[in-house]
C-alpha cells in the first residue's frame, strides 16, 4: 500500500513539475506575476511529493518487502540496515529517483536563496528546472519505475551487489548526483539569460556560487569513488579511465572551466557567450553521465536491446534539453558580444587558455569514451582505446595548463606586467626545481624526466599559490574569501599532482605466495604472514590472513586482508588490508589459495597515495571558501529596491 | 553569425550517432565474420613468451575465443562467469589477452583464477584486428569446421551463455 502511495506521489510530483515548468516559463514570457507565484508553490509541492515517493521506497527496503521487484532484485533480508538504505540507489530505477529528489532539493534551494534575483529571472530559472524534472519524472514513470510489484512475492531478495556494500560507495552516488544535478542551476540560469537577452556581471555573481558548490560536491564525489576503487577493487589502482569514471570526470572538467570563465564574466563582462556554452555543456555532460553510468549504453552496446524505449526516451529528452538550449544559443548568442579588449599577456588570456585546454582535455576524453558508439554507427571497427590513450591524451593539454596556472594566478587584468610578483615567481620556480630534484635524486631514486617535470609543476603551483595569501597577510592587508579560496584550491591541485606523480613513479608491488610463518621483503619493509583463519560477517564468509609488517626489526603495522564470499550472490570480493600513512600506504590483498596452506598475496608500496584524495579535498575546501565570499551574499537593501522596481514593471 | 550554430551542429551529429546506435541494437548487428571461417592466428602464450598458441591447436572441435585485458573493467566483471563456464567443461575457452601488459596479465590469472585452456598474448592487437575486435571483452564461438558461429560484445554472463552460446554449441554437436 505504502509503495502504491509512493508511486502515486511520484505521479503528483510529475504533475507539479509540469506546472512548475509551465507557469515558470509562461509567467515570465507573458509577464503574469500570479503565475510566477504559483511556480514557487509548485516547487515546494514537487519537492514534498518526490520526498514521499523516495521515502516509500526506503520503507519498502527497510521492511524487506520482496513483493516489490526492485527491492527483491537489490536487497536481501540478511543485508545490514545501512546498506538496505543505500541499496535504494543500488541500481538504475532507484538512482533515477534519487536524482529527481536531489534535483528538487536544488530547486528548492534556488527558490529560497534566489530572493534577491528579479522575479522574472528566477521564474524562468525555476521553469527550466521544472522542465528537467518533468523529463526525469516521466522517464521513471514510463520506463523505469522502482514501484513495480512482483507476484508472487520473492521469498528473499537477490541482494545488493557486494561491490556496493561499502560505506564510501554508499555515499559516493548521492555526492556524484548532487554535483551533477547542481550543474542544472547554471544551466537554467544560462537559458534564462538567453531568453531574457541580458547577461551582466550581476548574473555571473548569481550563478558563480551555485557553480562552485556543485563543483566542490562533485569533486568530493569523484574522490570518494577513486578512494573506493583503490581499497575495494583489490588491485590498488586509483583511476582506471573506464567509461563510468570518465562520465563523472568530464562534467568536472567543464565545471572547472565554467568557474574560471564566470570569473572573467563577473569581473570584466567578457566571455559571455563562452560562459553560456560552458554552462550548457557542463549540464549536458552530467546528463550524459547519468545515463551512461546506470544504463550502460557504452559498456554494453546492447544494454538497451531489452528495452529500446529507454534508449529512445533518453535521446529525445537529451535532444530537447540540450538541443533546445543550443538552439537558443545559436539564436541569441550574438546579443552577448562585448567590445572590451585585453592584451595578449593578461589574466583574461591566461583564463582563456585554461578554458581552451580544459575543453580540449574533455573533448579527448569524450572521443575516447564514445568511440564504440561512433564505430558501431559507422560499421568501422579497428581502433582500440584504453588507459594508454587516456593517460597520454589527458597529459598533453593538462601539463602546460598546470605550468600556465603558476603565472596566471598572478597576472593582472587587461595587461599583465607581473611587476609586483615577478621576483617571487622566479624564486618560487627555482625553489620548485630544487625541491623536485632533491625528491627525485635524494629521497627516491631518479625515475624519468616526466616525473621530474611533474614534481616541478606540483611545487611551482604550490609555492605560487602561497604568494598571494602570504604577502597580503604579511603586509597586514585583509584577504578576501575569493582570493583565499582560489589559492587554497590551487594548492589542492598541487597536492594532487604531487601525489599522482609520486605514486605513479615510485610505487612497488610484488605478487608472492606465502605460507603462515613465511615472510618477504618489499621496498625495505618486511611482510610476514602470521596466520590464516575463517571469519564470518553478517552476509558473507571470509578467509582472513594476518600480515605483520615491520621495518628494520621494528613492527610497523598488522593488517588483516580478507577474501570474502557473499552468500546470496555467491560472489567473491577482495578486502585489502591497508596500513595507511601520509608518507606511504602499505597494501596487502589476498589472491588465490595455492594449496598446502599457501596463498598468493599482492603486496604494494604506494608512496604519497593519500595526497591524491587529500588534494581533491583541499580543492573542494577552496571552492567552499570562494563560494562563501561576501560579494555573493544577499545585499538586502539593494535587492529589496530591485524587487520593488520589478514588481512595478510586471 | 554562423559560428554560433557550430555547437548545435556538433550536438545534432552526436544525437544522430546515438540514434543509429540504438536502432542498430534492436537488430543486434551481426559481425561480418559470422558464418565465415575464423581468421588463422599464431601468438606467443601469456604464461611463456617462448611457447606459441595457434588456431590450429583447436581445429576440429568447437571452441570459445574470449578477448580480454587487465585494463578492462568489464573483463573483471565477466571473469567469474568464464570460470563457471570453464568448470562445466562443455567447450574449451581460449583467451586472447589484448594490448596488455604481460606481467599484469599473469598476475590477473594467478589472482582471479584461470578459465582458459590456452591464453594468447596479442600485445599489439594485430590478431584482434583480424577478428574485428573493437573493445574488450568480446567473445566468439567457433564451430568444429572452424567457422565463427556467434559473437558476443561486452560482459559474458551465465544468462548469455545459456541463451546464445549453448544452443548453438549443441546444434553444432548434433549436426556433425
Amino acid at each position: 500500500m505504502i509503495v502504491e502511495l509512493g508511486h502515486f506521489a511520484l505521479i503528483l510530483a510529475f504533475c507539479l513539475a509540469l506546472a512548475q515548468a509551465f507557469f515558470g516559463l509562461g509567467g515570465a514570457a507573458l509577464r503574469k506575476p500570479h503565475w510566477m507565484v504559483v511556480t514557487r508553490r509548485a516547487v515546494a509541492g514537487q519537492f514534498v511529493m518526490t520526498l514521499c515517493a523516495f521515502l516509500s521506497l526506503a520503507y519498502a527496503f527497510n521492511v524487506n518487502d520482496f513483493s516489490v521487484l526492485y527491492v527483491a532484485l537489490n536487497s536481501n533480508s540478511q543485508l545490514p540496515t545501512f546498506y538496505r538504505f543505500a541499496a535504494i540507489w543500488g541500481a538504475h530505477e532507484g538512482s533515477l529517483l534519487l536524482w529527481l529528489l536531489i534535483l528538487s532539493i536544488w530547486t528548492v534551494a534556488v527558490a529560497a536563496r534566489g530572493t534577491h534575483v528579479p522575479q522574472i529571472t528566477i521564474s524562468r530559472v525555476l521553469g527550466v528546472l521544472g522542465f528537467i524534472s518533468v523529463g526525469f519524472a516521466s522517464f521513471i514513470l514510463l520506463t523505469s519505475s522502482p514501484f513495480e510489484r512482483l507476484w508472487p512475492a520473492a521469498l528473499d531478495g537477490r541482494d545488493l551487489n557486494p561491490l556496493l556494500q561499502d560505506p564510501a560507495l554508499a555515499i559516493h552516488p548521492p555526492m556524484l548526483y548532487t554535483g551533477w544535478c547542481g550543474f542544472s542551476v547554471p544551466f537554467a540560469f544560462a537559458v534564462a539569460a538567453m531568453l531574457e537577452g541580458k547577461l551582466d556581471s550581476t548574473w555571473a555573481r548569481w550563478v558563480r556560487p551555485w557553480t562552485l558548490v556543485a563543483w566542490l560536491i562533485l569533486t568530493i564525489g569523484i574522490a570518494l569513488g577513486s578512494w573506493w576503487a583503490y581499497y575495494e577493487l583489490g588491485w590498488g589502482g586509483w583511476w582506471f579511465w573506464d567509461s563510468v569514471e570518465n562520465a563523472s570526470f568530464m562534467p568536472w572538467l567543464i565545471g572547472t572551466a565554467l568557474i574560471h570563465s564566470l570569473a572573467v564574466t563577473e569581473k570584466r563582462g567578457l566571455f559571455k557567450s563562452w560562459t553560456l556554452l560552458l554552462a550548457i555543456a557542463a549540464f549536458s555532460l552530467s546528463l550524459l553521465g547519468t545515463f551512461l553510468v546506470r544504463s550502460g549504453i557504452i559498456e554494453s552496446v546492447h544494454a538497451f536491446a531489452s528495452d529500446p524505449g529507454r534508449g529512445l526516451f533518453i535521446l529525445v529528452f537529451m535532444g530537447s534539453c540540450v538541443g533546445g538550449a543550443l538552439g537558443l544559443y545559436a539564436w541569441r548568442a550574438s546579443l552577448f558580444r562585448s567590445n572590451a579588449g585585453f592584451a595578449v599577456v593578461s589574466r583574461e588570456s591566461f583564463l582563456l587558455m585554461n578554458n581552451v585546454l580544459l575543453v580540449a582535455a574533455t573533448g579527448l576524453i569524450l572521443l575516447g569514451t564514445l568511440y564504440p558508439v561512433f564505430l558501431d554507427a559507422l560499421k568501422a571497427g579497428k581502433i582500440s582505446v584504453g588507459p594508454p590513450y587516456f593517460s597520454v591524451a589527458f597529459l598533453i593539454p593538462m601539463l602546460p595548463m598546470i605550468f600556465l596556472l603558476t603565472l596566471g594566478m598572478h597576472a593582472e587584468w587587461k595587461r599583465a606586467t607581473f611587476n609586483r610578483t615577478r621576483t617571487l615567481l622566479v624564486a618560487a620556480f627555482v625553489a620548485a626545481v630544487v625541491i623536485a630534484l632533491i625528491l627525485s635524486l635524494a629521497v627516491y631514486e631518479w625515475h624519468s624526466l616526466l616525473t621530474a617535470v611533474g614534481l616541478i609543476a606540483a611545487f611551482a603551483v604550490a609555492l605560487s599559490a602561497l604568494i598571494e595569501p602570504v604577502t597580503r597577510l604579511r603586509q597586514g592587508h585583509s584577504l578576501s574569501a575569493g582570493v583565499l579560496g582560489m589559492s587554497v584550491a590551487h594548492f589542492g591541485l598541487a597536492i594532487f599532482v604531487l601525489g599522482v606523480t609520486t605514486v605513479e613513479s615510485w610505487h612497488h608491488d610484488s605478487d608472492i605466495s606465502l605460507r603462515p610463518g613465511q615472510s618477504t621483503q618489499l621496498a625495505g619493509y618486511d611482510f610476514r604472514m602470521n596466520s590464516i583463519r575463517d571469519v564470518t560477517g553478517p552476509n558473507y564468509d571470509a578467509i582472513e590472513s594476518e600480515v605483520v609488517i615491520s621495518r628494520a626489526g621494528k613492527q610497523v603495522a598488522v593488517v588483516h586482508p580478507q577474501k570474502r564470499t557473499y552468500r546470496v550472490q555467491n560472489s567473491p570480493l577482495t578486502e585489502a588490508g591497508i596500513d595507511a600513512g601520509w608518507g606511504r600506504d602499505l597494501f596487502v590483498a589476498m589472491g588465490e589459495p595455492l594449496g598446502d596452506g599457501a596463498w598468493s598475496l599482492r603486496l604494494q608500496y604506494k608512496p604519497l597515495v593519500r595526497f591524491i584524495w587529500l588534494g581533491a579535498l583541499v580543492m573542494a575546501i577552496g571552492g567552499l571558501i570562494a563560494a562563501s565570499d561576501r560579494r555573493y551574499r544577499q545585499r538586502v537593501t539593494a535587492d529589496a529596491a530591485v524587487r520593488a522596481r520589478h514588481a512595478e514593471t510586471v | 553569425m554562423w559560428r554560433y550554430l557550430i555547437p548545435i551542429g556538433l550536438f545534432a551529429a552526436l544525437v544522430a550517432f546515438f540514434y543509429v546506435g540504438i536502432d542498430r541494437d534492436k537488430q543486434t548487428l551481426p559481425s561480418p565474420l559470422i558464418g565465415k571461417p575464423a581468421p588463422q592466428w599464431q601468438l606467443p602464450s601469456v604464461e611463456d613468451p617462448a611457447k606459441m598458441v595457434s588456431s590450429s591447436d583447436f581445429a576440429g572441435k568447437p571452441y570459445v575465443l574470449n578477448v580480454w585485458a587487465t585494463w578492462c573493467a568489464e573483463c573483471r566483471h565477466e571473469h567469474s562467469a568464464l570460470l563457471a563456464i570453464a568448470q562445466r567443461g562443455e567447450v574449451p575457452i581460449v583467451g586472447v589477452d589484448w594490448k596488455d601488459d604481460r606481467d599484469q596479465a599473469q598476475r590477473w590469472l594467478q589472482q582471479l583464477g584461470n578459465p582458459y585452456v590456452a591464453n594468447a598474448y596479442d600485445g599489439e592487437g594485430r590478431v584482434a584486428i583480424d577478428w574485428g575486435v573493437y573493445g574488450a571483452p568480446e567473445t566468439f564461438l567457433v564451430d568444429s569446421q572452424g567457422n565463427v558461429v556467434f559473437k558476443h560484445i561486452s560482459s559474458m554472463t551465465m544468462e548469455v551463455w545459456e541463451r546464445d552460446f549453448l544452443p548453438r554449441l549443441k546444434g553444432n554437436g548434433t549436426s556433425r
